[in-house]
């Protein structure tokens, strides 16, 4: 009986978490006349992603958004990697403040520095450009790369590193050689979270971008409209393509997001 | 935070200079990242800046003399704040559930971990078009669904509550996985202590359960609090702010403020005034995560 209620319950969220997904993937398989049909469809088709990839310049956009987010998960990173290091194990002022700082800057509203960000991008003529968005993405994407970092190397011993030291490393190459490589897991949760972030973001690029050449994936489906009505199947095969890599990414690296998560959120 | 460690091996000024050096990039950047935009925005909210009219002049604390009086303004605080306070208990209940689930002995293990992961990951952007679809007046699945065929997202009333479902629905999991873990480190023991003595699975969990997770709760309650306050994405995808501005929070406002009409200068003013209630929620935050620290 309580067997039963649990596995009812699991059911009930598996179903809650995974159905509106599963509905747009549907739709998205759906032949054009059979769109606004509830039964399941007579046949699946792929028309609809055909059209989205090759009529609109929405593969430029899936493009553009490996590219931001990737360009924005390298430099968090190596920036992030080495400031979490020192924080951790060197002996430097000040330390307490900049992990302030840090956890602070990450609970910024997006929108309190468009205007600022806007003006600047404008004037480094690297509006509607990439580029562009890479350094506006740094405000949330360095501050996380701190935080979660600074934990993982918080949790490598004091004595490893004083080890090094003592064999004769440079402080760099303790960092370089040993600690590095220790923090190997980190560094993959913590890439896996930012290159996430930075694919789902929306209001910088929607802010900082103008045409559809700059445009990143959720602007272009967020954007998405048709000349009469909206092209339901296609937004639906543009969502799923959209969902799709940061949806493999999480299953396959599971464990570690929820390991990332945690410290994020600030308990460790 | 842990307190500086005594290290034995003493730092020369050469390893110092080291340490200086690999911190100063990231240092610089949160500088002019965080620190010089928020500085730059509260400079230009003293100001009247229309961007096509290339019109730009001091004005001192006008907007925010605007700001006071300025009703929709305040309708947008309400709006957010009704949003905040449903969400975040929606999300705050559903994920303890979540959470016991996650830790229970039911079947499906795998498969719900892997589920509860999938509105996490996808963009907000994209949650709000696949809502968007669900909620379709004519051929949504919900509008069909559920009786008296609602045009949710175009009736005032009915729209909010659209906008809270679609952010339990994208945020759930991540608040399951924080109480998950917290709930991971009770001790066996004690369970095992309180049902050799008796007590109930309702008691067990209102008497050691609850009051072990306080801490990882008050976390989550601001954090999304704090989430709560900065939404956009969804709403803005889902609505836009409408029908007839119930759905509009801060952030729209101020968006709109900015990059529909141009206007600058006001819009610094708004932006100003959604940090400062981020601002006081931030300042909460880091005072329950210090007392935790402490405890």
């Amino acid at each position: 009986m309580r067997r039963l209620g649990l596995t009812l319950a699991v059911v009930l969220v598996v179903l809650f978490c995974t159905g509106p997904f599963l509905w747009q993937l549907l739709t998205s398989l759906r032949p054009e006349n059979e769109l606004t049909s509830l039964d399941f469809p007579s046949s699946l088709t792929l028309e609809s992603y055909r059209s989205v990839l090759t009529g609109r310049p929405f593969a430029r956009s899936v493009l553009n958004s490996f590219l931001v987010a990737s360009a924005t998960t390298a430099t968090s990173l190596f920036f992030g990697a080495t400031a979490a290091f020192a924080l951790a194990k060197l002996e430097i002022r000040g330390q307490r403040f900049f992990l302030g700082m840090a956890l602070l800057a990450s609970m910024f509203p997006g929108v309190a520095v468009v205007s600022p960000l806007y003006l600047t991008v404008r004037a480094l003529g690297l509006r509607d450009h990439l580029l562009g968005l890479v350094l506006p993405y740094t405000t949330f994407a360095l501050p996380m790369a701190v935080w979660i970092l600074s934990g993982f190397f918080r949790a490598i011993p004091d004595e490893i590193y004083r080890a090094a030291i003592i064999d004769g490393c440079s402080p760099f190459q303790a960092f370089r050689k040993i600690m590095l490589p220790l923090a190997a897991p980190g560094l993959g949760t913590t890439a896996i979270l930012l290159f996430i972030s930075s694919w789902n973001e929306f209001l910088y690029a929607l802010a900082l971008t103008s045409s559809a050449r700059s445009r990143t994936v959720p602007v272009a489906i967020g954007l998405f409209s048709g000349d009469h009505k909206e092209p339901w199947g296609e937004i639906a095969a543009a969502s799923v393509v959209a969902m799709l890599p940061v949806i493999l990414v999480a299953l396959v690296f599971q464990r570690w997001i929820a390991a990332g998560l945690t410290t994020s959120a600030g308990k460790q | 935070m842990t307190p500086s460690r005594a290290r034995a091996t003493p730092f020369s000024t050469r390893d110092r200079l080291t340490a200086y050096l690999l911190a100063a990039p990231a240092g610089a950047l949160l500088v002019g990242v965080a620190l010089f935009p928020i500085l730059f925005a509260a400079w230009l909210s003293l100001h009247r800046l229309i961007l096509i009219l290339r019109e730009r002049r001091f004005i001192g604390l006008d907007n925010y003399a605007y700001l006071l009086h300025d009703q929709r303004f305040w309708t947008a605080l309400g709006n957010t704040a009704y949003f905040a306070v449903f969400s975040v208990t929606a999300e705050l209940g559903l994920g303890l559930a979540i959470a016991s689930l996650l830790a229970s002995a039911a079947p499906g293990q795998r498969l719900l971990r892997a589920a509860i992961l999938v509105p996490w990951a996808i963009p907000a952007a994209v949650s709000g078009k696949i809502w968007a679809w669900l909620f379709n007046p004519d051929y949504g699945l919900f509008t069909r669904v559920l009786p008296g065929s609602i045009n949710w997202l175009g009736t005032p009333g009915y729209a909010m509550p659209a906008a809270i479902l679609v952010d339990v629905w994208k945020t759930v999991p991540f608040v399951a996985l924080l109480i998950f873990a917290a709930l991971r480190n009770i001790p066996e023991d004690l369970y095992r202590a309180a049902s050799l003595d008796g007590a109930s699975s309702w008691r067990i969990f209102r008497s050691i359960t609850l009051p072990l997770l306080k801490p990882t709760l008050a976390v989550v309650l601001v954090l999304r609090t704090l989430d709560a306050f900065r939404v956009f994405d969804a709403i803005y995808v889902l609505t836009a702010g409408g029908p007839a501005n119930t759905t509009e929070t801060l952030a729209i406002y101020t968006y709109k403020t900015l990059m529909d009409a141009g206007d600058f200068g006001y819009g610094s003013t708004l932006a100003i005034a959604t940090f400062l209630c981020v601002l006081v929620i931030s300042i909460a935050y880091l005072r329950v995560l210090g007392s935790e620290g402490r405890a």
